[in-house]
């Protein structure tokens, strides 16, 4: 029944302070912006919503389901907050959520909150609602569960991608072992969520279809959100097999940039005969770039069937 | 020489009563309040048993050990296999449990998909889990409702629900916490010629005397962790100075 | 089902119990930053700072191991920082062979692993503290003095009144879909893993309904109270000497442990 510390809570003492400020100070703009947000558009009625939303998120942590061998699955939550409530309120619950988290449960350290608001709150709902947004509006009822399961895996792999680059910089991992330890986890963990968000809100759908409605119509604007949405993910899915199948080429430019001399005392070398255990380098890169692949063209794919329905519209 | 004959004994009625046996049992909640103190108590097959007692007496906690849900100290069997922790499935295959709450219960879209979960997940082929989801639906007679969605069902449909989704399991046991709890009287009445009906073993707590003394012949009083009374229910209500001892009011 | 598995509140008589809530949240996060700011290896310094958490362990009549008996939670998230015991800089120590890898631990890494460690272990134990002599709505209120907007303190507050409430509910329906998760000797049970994981998302799609509706009805419990989107706190806090006293005695025990830390 009691609660215990998932993967990407990161605790004090793992970042290295700049990094720690760097991300409150994004998070702080982000939650800032989302509080007018959802004042304006749904008044004095957010705060119980909100609230109410945030100890759902809570709770629904811990419905699990038996995956195998006694192991289990859980659920974030983010990707489903921001689709169903909207970005800007997704963003509220799960600070709340997240800072209570830490607070209480120690879950998630205090110093280090800012950074992990931004990567299971704001980044899940950039990914979250930025990909769904593109067939919100569209009738096809399956096309919406299965981009919405997407975002889902992909808000988790993200969040785990820059966690780990997190610890990188702050100069607590290697990044030869904490990036493909992440991704492989987290790519495992995301299709949990994914079925997960897909499952709920496939209930919702058919239950009070209305819901979801009003969080459309909250977000005419949304093209800004399917554009940060897709940035990120590309950069995501771009990003990560180049980081766990050639860390040096990442290494190095961050060693020219000079990223690596905080909180360090020397710069990392590149231990050049290093190999992924179990895996080997190069089935870790193939497994994780036909994924990445599959991936790219499914948002192509829908990227220009959302341009195609518009050119219709008109 | 005398003979010695055997002795005869009296042919024992074919009887399986060992559907529940439950052994002394004592439980304490982690908190450290006592809940139960030596409760024995047997059901023979077809045995139907109302369990009445104050708010506070332990029939719901007793009832979260006949499926395993709790373990206490002392034996509960379920038709003959011990409950422990490694048989849960099993026991939970002869044990339909209905909570008081049936928003607790229901957590699928359609009533049809709720009623199929259990069989579904005893891995039964999906022809049978239709028929087992049909049959359980007319013995409640709620089969106009199969493909309803049960958040939009009134209190009354979603506790009939409730039970259909444990009779598709095809249980041995059959127990309801408070079956008739929040119902109006029309509901009440169809939820007492349901439960005249169904020809299961059952154990069903609840409030309501005059139910009880309709549809079981047969009601064990709780009070304070224990059984304090077990007999025919037409008796033990016409015995007032025990039902006022234990907080009840003839009906 | 308990309300006590989310109160980490321990009420005690103590000094620290009657501090202002703003000077406890403050001190912890200056405790956590100053753990933050010691070099990796500033051992000294790290000790005096694990002293100071004692004497404040000891000021709140919890037992002066308190933490330190609470303080083991954060052990599996240790695992991602042991790969900086082999970071590639400073002397090797050692080699190890493992699954075909060489892993050459190095005393800057060691050091840099230990240091994590302590300035993980300290700031957890400094969390729990705070929790445990602080009441949460007090906790509250302490940030919204300290400049948290009241929205997102309130959404905070209202996370925490129906945190009991809803994670009760689910703890309902997955006992009850355990009653129902049965099996037959000679029969395989359970379906498919993507089954289970729908079913896990039915329940949570069902209980973000009744999540939904009924804030409604609670936001109409409130328009009947008066609400106009505005929330009133009633208890003031007032700063008294002793606050001041206790802040200024903990920041400067704090500058002493960083002294320490650069000097030693």
């Amino acid at each position: 029944m009691h609660y215990a510390p998932a993967p990407l809570h990161i605790p004090d003492g793992f970042l290295n302070l700049v990094v720690s400020l760097i991300f409150w100070a994004l998070t702080i703009a982000a939650v800032g912006i989302a509080i007018s947000k959802t004042n304006k558009s749904l008044g004095e009625k957010q705060v119980p919503l909100m609230g109410i939303m945030a100890a759902f998120i809570f709770a629904a942590q811990m419905l699990n389901f038996p995956v195998a061998g006694g192991t289990s699955g859980h659920f974030l939550g983010g990707a489903l907050a921001a689709i169903v409530l909207g970005p800007w309120a997704g963003i509220l619950v799960m600070t709340a959520v997240i800072s209570v988290q830490a607070l209480l449960f120690q879950d998630g350290g205090l110093l280090v909150m800012g950074a992990n608001i931004f990567d299971m709150g704001v980044l899940t709902a950039m990914i979250g609602f930025g990909l769904y947004r593109m067939v919100s509006a569209s009738a096809n009822k399956t096309l919406k569960l299965a981009v919405a399961g997407v975002a889902a895996w992909l808000s988790t792999v993200a969040a785990a991608l820059l966690t780990a680059l997190q610890l990188w910089i702050s100069g607590t991992s290697s990044l030869q072992i904490v990036m493909p330890a992440m991704l492989g986890v987290h790519v495992l963990i995301g299709i949990g969520e994914a079925l997960i968000t897909v499952a709920a809100l496939a209930f919702i759908m058919q239950a009070r279809p209305d819901l979801l409605e009003a969080g459309k119509v909250a977000e005419k604007g949304g093209r800004g959100w399917i554009a940060a949405g897709l940035v990120v993910s590309l950069i995501a899915v771009l990003l990560s097999p180049f980081a766990s199948g050639d860390p040096d080429g990442l290494e190095r430019v961050a060693e020219n940039l000079g990223f690596l001399e905080f909180g360090l005392d020397a710069p990392y070398t590149i231990l050049p005969d290093y190999t992924i255990p179990f895996l080997g380098e190069t089935a870790l890169s193939t497994i994780v770039a036909g994924v990445v692949g599959a991936l790219v063209v499914l948002g192509l794919m829908v990227v220009v069937g959302g341009m195609l329905k518009k050119q219709n519209a008109r | 020489m005398p003979v010695t004959h055997p002795t005869t004994h009296p042919t024992i009625p074919d009887y399986a009563c060992d559907v529940l046996q439950v052994n002394d049992l004592h439980f304490s909640y982690p908190d450290g309040h006592s809940a139960l103190h030596g409760v024995t108590l047997s059901l023979c097959k077809g045995d139907k048993v109302a369990l009445v007692g104050p708010n506070g007496a332990g029939k719901s906690t007793l009832m979260l050990h006949l499926n395993g849900i709790l373990g206490g100290k002392g034996g509960v069997s379920v038709a003959g296999m011990p409950v422990n922790d490694k048989n849960l499935p099993q026991i939970r295959a002869a044990v339909g449990l209905v909570f008081q709450n049936p928003d607790d219960q229901l957590f699928s879209p359609t009533v049809f998909e709720d009623v199929a979960f259990g069989p579904l997940h005893m891995g039964y082929p999906e022809d049978e889990v239709r028929d087992r989801v049909e049959t359980a639906l007319a013995r409640v007679r709620m089969s106009a409702y199969r493909d309803r969605l049960s958040h939009h069902l009134s209190m009354g449909e979603k506790k009939r629900i409730a039970i259909a989704t444990v009779l598709s399991m095809s249980p041995q046991l059959l127990v309801l916490d408070e079956p008739s709890a929040g119902l109006d009287p029309r509901a009440r009445r169809t939820l007492i010629h349901l439960l005249k009906e169904l020809d299961i073993t059952m154990l069903v707590s609840t409030h309501d005397l005059a139910l009880a003394r309709e549809i079981f012949p047969r009601m064990v009083i709780m009070d304070e962790g224990r059984i304090v009374a077990d007999g025919p229910t037409a008796e033990l209500l016409e015995n007032v100075p025990l039902l006022e001892a234990h907080g009840l009011e003839k009906p | 089902m308990h309300a006590d598995a989310f109160d980490r509140y321990y009420a005690a008589e103590s000094t620290l119990h009657r501090l202002d809530p703003r000077i406890k949240v403050v001190v912890t996060v200056l405790f956590i930053l100053s753990n933050a700011l010691l070099l990796d290896g500033a051992w000294a310094a790290f000790g005096l700072g694990w002293i100071f958490l004692l004497l404040a362990n000891s000021a709140s009549n919890l037992g002066v191991d308190f933490t330190f008996r609470r303080s083991f939670i954060a052990l599996p998230f240790m695992l991602v920082a042991v790969s900086a015991i082999f970071a590639p800089s400073g002397q090797p120590l050692a080699e190890w062979r493992v699954f075909g890898i060489s892993l050459v631990p190095t005393d800057v890494g060691v050091i840099r692993f230990g240091s994590i460690l302590l300035r993980t272990w300290l700031s957890v134990q400094a969390g729990i503290l705070l929790v445990a002599v602080t009441q949460f709505p007090d906790l509250i209120h302490a940030f919204e003095h300290l400049r948290v907007p009241a929205v997102l303190t309130t959404i905070i507050a209202f996370l925490y009144r129906y945190l009991f409430v809803l994670t009760d509910e689910v703890l309902r329906l997955l006992r009850a879909r355990d009653s129902r998760s049965a099996a037959i000797p000679g029969q395989k049970s359970g379906r498919s893993v993507f089954w289970r994981a729908q079913i896990a998302g039915h329940m949570a799609g069902q209980l973000f309904l009744r999540s939904y509706e009924r804030s409604d009805r609670i936001y109409n419990a409130m328009l009947a109270r008066g609400y106009t989107g505005q929330m009133r706190t009633l208890r003031a806090h007032v700063m008294r000497r002793r606050d001041w006293l206790v802040l200024s005695v903990s920041i400067l025990a704090l500058l002493f442990v960083q002294l320490i830390g650069r000097i030693g």
